[in-house]
């Protein structure tokens, strides 16, 4: 049994919010270049040079890149021959959280009560999503997302006679109702499978997939590429004037589910999509 | 963005009218922000016929909520938010002058028409830029409801802030922005 104090987590977790807003993620920074090269029209050229410039900001002034630095997403995964000492840990995580969003001088977007409207003031609390796996680490997610994106994301339950088709319609009809709201060019995390619930959760950890990254099934590898071919011929373009790059990347995850279910869930994701990780 | 014209806040309505759909513009001079909670307060105030946080004719709204300032810079990271949100609340606000609204992402039908009867603008920054839409503002104060936090509504000097007309004051809507 290995003991992991708990001040320890606080301290990961503060670091990589601030990194996760701060430093553009490589593989979406890289994904600009080929973006900006496919595109036809002065207009859609201008705004993907502004992401790349925005990016470049970003990292050389410790600035955001986006001034909506999110909720704050955590995904905590213990290993099982691990002891946290020291304390409470989804209150260190919603403590780190506290941290990273005062120093980094990080937006606070989080309300109390969905209706009521007042603001924490200091970004928690974070939703967490723990997982026990095998091992002696802790190994945290940092994802703060936007709502911009996360508001045109959806969950549908199809049924089984819907099949793959109605899997690829749902996705598109909402990136195409998403249109030039949820800041295209769009990382789309897609869930299929499990419960409905279960199936939001998938679309989510789709998003953390890098862009360089297919699925390992061929089939949905496949998949992954023709919706991301449908979805760019669609035209929405770059904040929505148009153009071949609607979306960078399509990441479906899969589970099973059950007989009478074909659950879909749809997490749009914009091009400044946030990870940041760390193992303690 | 190089092609652009530059346009100075306040606007005229002739500055308003010359553009059409899909012009570049580079935006000088003082425009506002405010988002979700202000407008539902500056729509209160309306209806109340209360005086408006500042003079609206002229006036552009930019929709945004800063992260704070660090320590040394005038404001914080500084992007547009979606400005479907504020749908509810822009048709009464065009009608009392206030037509200019920067933001992101689509507009309501309602909104839509208020802009072609009013003659107002409907200007398209590039949500997610906001680091380098940060460089464009020069100065920044709060002036109203500092209650709200990053919502409140803020004064702004900016210089060669960019943008692009998604609606024009004839109601012509770029594709995707309706």
């Amino acid at each position: 049994m290995r003991e992991i104090p708990s001040d320890k987590i606080t301290e990961l977790v503060e670091k990589l919010c601030i990194d996760a807003n701060i430093n553009l993620r490589g593989d979406i920074a890289r994904s600009f270049e080929g973006a900006y090269n496919r595109e036809k029209t002065d207009t859609a050229k201008s705004i993907i040079g502004q992401l790349i410039e925005n990016a470049k900001i970003a990292r050389e002034e410790k600035i955001p890149v986006c001034q909506d630095t999110g909720m704050a997403v955590i995904f905590a995964e213990i290993g099982q021959d691990v002891h946290i000492t020291g304390g409470d840990l989804a209150a260190a995580i919603n403590e780190g959280v506290r941290r990273g969003y005062r120093n980094g001088y990080l937006r606070k977007s989080v309300v109390a009560d969905p209706i009521e409207r007042i603001n924490t003031a200091d970004n928690t609390p974070a939703v967490i999503y723990f997982s026990i796996v095998p091992g002696n680490e802790v190994k945290i997610t940092a994802a703060p997302k936007g709502f911009g994106s996360e508001n045109k994301s959806a969950v549908k339950m199809l049924i089984p006679s819907d099949g793959i088709e109605g899997v690829k319609k749902f996705v598109t009809d909402t990136v195409r109702l998403a249109g030039s709201d949820a800041c295209p060019p769009l990382i789309v995390g897609v869930g299929v499978g499990g419960t409905m619930d279960y199936a939001a959760l998938l679309a989510k950890q789709a998003l953390k997939r890098e862009i360089e990254s297919r699925n390992e099934n061929p089939f949905w590898a496949e998949t992954e590429l023709e919706l991301l071919r449908d979805i760019n011929s669609l035209n929405i373009g770059p904040a929505g004037f148009g153009g071949e790059t609607t979306a960078l990347k399509v990441n479906i995850e899969t589970y099973p589910t059950h007989i009478a279910a074909l659950p879909v869930a749809v997490n749009i994701g914009c091009h400044a999509t946030r990870h940041s990780q760390g193992v303690l | 963005m190089s092609a652009g014209k530059i346009i100075t806040a306040a606007f005229s309505d002739e500055t308003i009218r010359e553009l059409k759909a899909g012009d570049s513009v580079f935006i000088n001079g003082t425009i506002y922000t405010g988002r979700d909670a202000a407008h539902k307060r500056m729509f209160e105030a309306c209806l109340n016929n209360e005086k408006p946080p500042f003079e609206f004719s002229g006036s552009a709204i930019y929709y945004a909520g800063p992260s704070p300032a660090p320590p040394g810079r005038v404001i914080g990271s500084i992007g547009p938010t979606t400005s479907s949100r504020m749908d509810k609340y822009s048709p009464l606000l065009i009608s009392r002058s206030l037509k200019v609204m920067i933001g992101k992402g689509k507009r309501g039908p309602e909104v839509i028409e208020a802009i072609k009867k009013y003659g107002g603008l409907y200007l398209s920054a590039t949500g997610g830029a906001a680091a380098l839409l940060s460089r464009c503002v020069k100065a920044a104060k709060i002036i109203a409801y500092e209650d709200l936090g990053t919502e409140a509504v803020r004064e702004l000097q900016v210089f060669m802030f960019p943008a692009i007309v998604a609606i024009d004051a004839n109601g012509n809507v770029f594709p995707s922005f309706c």
